[in-house]
């Protein structure tokens, strides 16, 4: 017994000391000191201050959160767009099928995005592969580039975020009930009813971690837009990064993606309140097994 | 016609997927500097990526990086993953909590969090800083693998080998440790690509002294397109199909020892 416990103890105890020294600590650390002021030789100061909240409200930051947030946005809408009916039918293929047809969609998923970008490149860019095929196509009659544009960087978050909103979906659609469907079918509801009232609320809680999972990199990411959009548009992630490395502007930065912890949290809040209500409602296994045991 | 319209849907998705990166790999093979026309057959593209001296030294510090940090945050999230499936303590959902927070927390901040906190502490910024980021990055996902692994898993089977004498230890090494260990190996390789690919922490968490591969490519693909940088691609991605078709092969499951239904 006594060893036992002794091992009990170093397993809690080193998990906690990794995560609460290296992942709670520092984000303690980031948040501390968004409160700071920069120093003259120093990155920051113990000084307390709210400046660096109130220099987020200048116009120009402003406008690069929302350029942010707009792009992070529809990307995410396009990504669940094409990302929902594709899982489903990955979530429907036939049984010796599916492994080969998930592995697909590993693939990319475990591919380095950095090089994913860079495939985009030969894409887009001028004599790329779209251009000649509109050419060819005769839609277009000399070269043209897609590169450097709020268009490149949109295609550039989609594409390398897709697969993590793919996964959770399929997730969330494998696991719901045909009989529920046939259920509803056999009660007179249309295809679009029974989506809209079976499918959609049991499959939300893969909408939402989807989202999340595309949302937040998509807000955080310096890389994609800095290859495919170039200098013209800075987003929320540059900005970030531009405080610490160019700048040197610590506190800011640390105000700035503070904003991002915020959305995380304010994310992860939705996800629970959508699982809970997935899981509450009468058509899910718990619901099911307390039917059974009324019966 | 019904049937074969979805399944056509899928491969449009499959072909946005997958073109970019082909077309990469095939002109990785062409002999032209800045032409996108097919101009022959060369891997002097290559030859050319093996003599890039500079480069090769960061591929061997991430290789480096890469298995400790991985075998490393095998170890944590596996632990991890242990306690929170076989133990009742205080503050355990506080620990659930933050694993789940850690795997969707944007990874620029916990790149910035980590540089305050190494500069703060004083460390300098290298291959020891690297690795605990690497570690606290990965090891949720661990956790996260090997928990789905134990949930599926026939509780008896502990409970037998604790009967018939087995302490808590003995009786993890002999029957927890090997049902799991497809999960753990997944978690390992899983661990090992987060690593390998990963920008945005290691752009605020190393130093000159110690550069690693995915900054070196950043550097590089920043000033477009460049032949050397697609067959280095091609290469990156040959490895990444590996480790995947690995992980699938491990991971695939075993019906025996698990729970019945």
């Amino acid at each position: 017994m006594q060893a036992n416990n002794r091992f009990r103890l170093f397993s809690i105890s080193s998990v906690w000391l990794w995560l609460g020294l290296f992942a709670l600590l520092p984000n303690l650390a980031l948040f501390l000191v968004s409160f700071l002021d920069r120093g003259e030789t120093d990155f920051f100061i113990p000084v307390f201050t709210l400046d660096n909240y109130s220099r987020l409200l200048d116009p120009a930051f402003i406008r690069i959160f929302w350029d942010s947030m707009y792009l992070a946005s529809i990307s995410t809408l396009v990504c669940l767009l094409l990302g929902y009916p594709f899982a489903y039918l990955l979530a429907r293929s036939s049984k010796r099928m599916r492994p080969w047809l998930m592995l697909l969609v590993v693939v990319p998923f475990w591919t380095n995005s950095l090089i994913r970008t860079y495939a985009l490149i030969i894409i887009l860019k001028t004599q790329g592969l779209i251009n000649k095929l509109f050419i060819w196509l005769g839609l277009a009659d000399g070269p043209f580039s897609l590169m450097y544009s709020d268009f490149a960087v949109f295609m550039g978050l989609t594409y390398t975020l897709l697969p993590f909103m793919i996964l959770p979906l399929y997730a969330s659609i494998e696991k719901l009930d045909v009989r529920l469907l046939d259920a509803a079918k056999d009660l007179g509801a249309g295809t679009l009813r029974s989506f809209w009232h079976v499918t959609l609320p049991l499959t939300l809680p893969g909408i939402v971690a989807g989202s999340i999972l595309v949302f937040l990199p998509a807000l955080g990411t310096f890389y994609v837009p800095e290859i495919l959009g170039g200098a013209t548009n800075m987003l929320l992630g540059t900005f970030i990064k531009n405080q610490f490395l160019v700048a040197r502007d610590w506190p800011l930065g640390a105000a700035a993606s503070t904003i991002l912890t915020l959305l995380l949290v304010l994310l992860a809040l939705i996800y629970r309140m959508s699982s809970r209500k997935a899981a509450e409602t009468p058509l899910t296994e718990k619901g099911k097994k307390k039917g059974a045991a009324d019966a | 016609m019904r049937k074969k319209l979805p399944y056509a849907y899928m491969w449009l998705v499959y072909a946005f997927l997958y073109i970019p990166i082909l077309v990469v790999i095939i002109f990785s093979f062409n002999n032209a500097r800045f032409s996108t026309d097919w101009n022959g057959f060369t891997l002097k593209w290559y030859d050319l990526l093996l003599k890039n001296q500079p480069l090769m030294d960061a591929a061997v510090n991430s290789l480096l990086v890469a298995v400790c940090a991985a075998s490393l945050a095998t170890f944590m999230g596996g632990l991890a993953a242990l306690c929170i499936h076989r133990y009742k303590f205080t503050g355990k959902k506080i620990l659930q909590g933050s694993i789940y927070m850690l795997t969707i927390s944007p990874d620029i901040v916990m790149g910035i969090a980590l540089l305050i906190f190494f500069i703060s502490i004083k460390v300098e910024l290298g291959f020891i800083t690297l690795l605990i980021a690497h570690v606290t990055l990965a090891m949720p996902f661990v956790t996260l693998t090997v928990l789905a692994r134990l949930s599926e898993f026939n509780e008896n089977l502990i409970e037998a080998a604790r009967d018939l004498g087995a302490s808590e230890v003995k009786s993890f090494v002999h029957v927890l440790l090997p049902l799991t260990a497809p999960a753990v190996a997944a978690g390992w390789l899983l661990s090992f690509t987060l690593s390998l690919d990963d920008v945005l922490i290691s752009f605020f968490v190393t130093g000159p002294s110690f550069e690693v591969l995915p900054l070196k490519i950043y550097s590089m693909v920043r000033h477009g397109v460049k032949p050397d940088i697609n067959a280095l691609s091609a290469i990156m991605f040959g490895l990444t199909l590996f480790l995947v078709l690995l992980a699938q092969f491990l991971a695939r499951p075993k019906k025996k020892f698990l729970k019945e239904d």
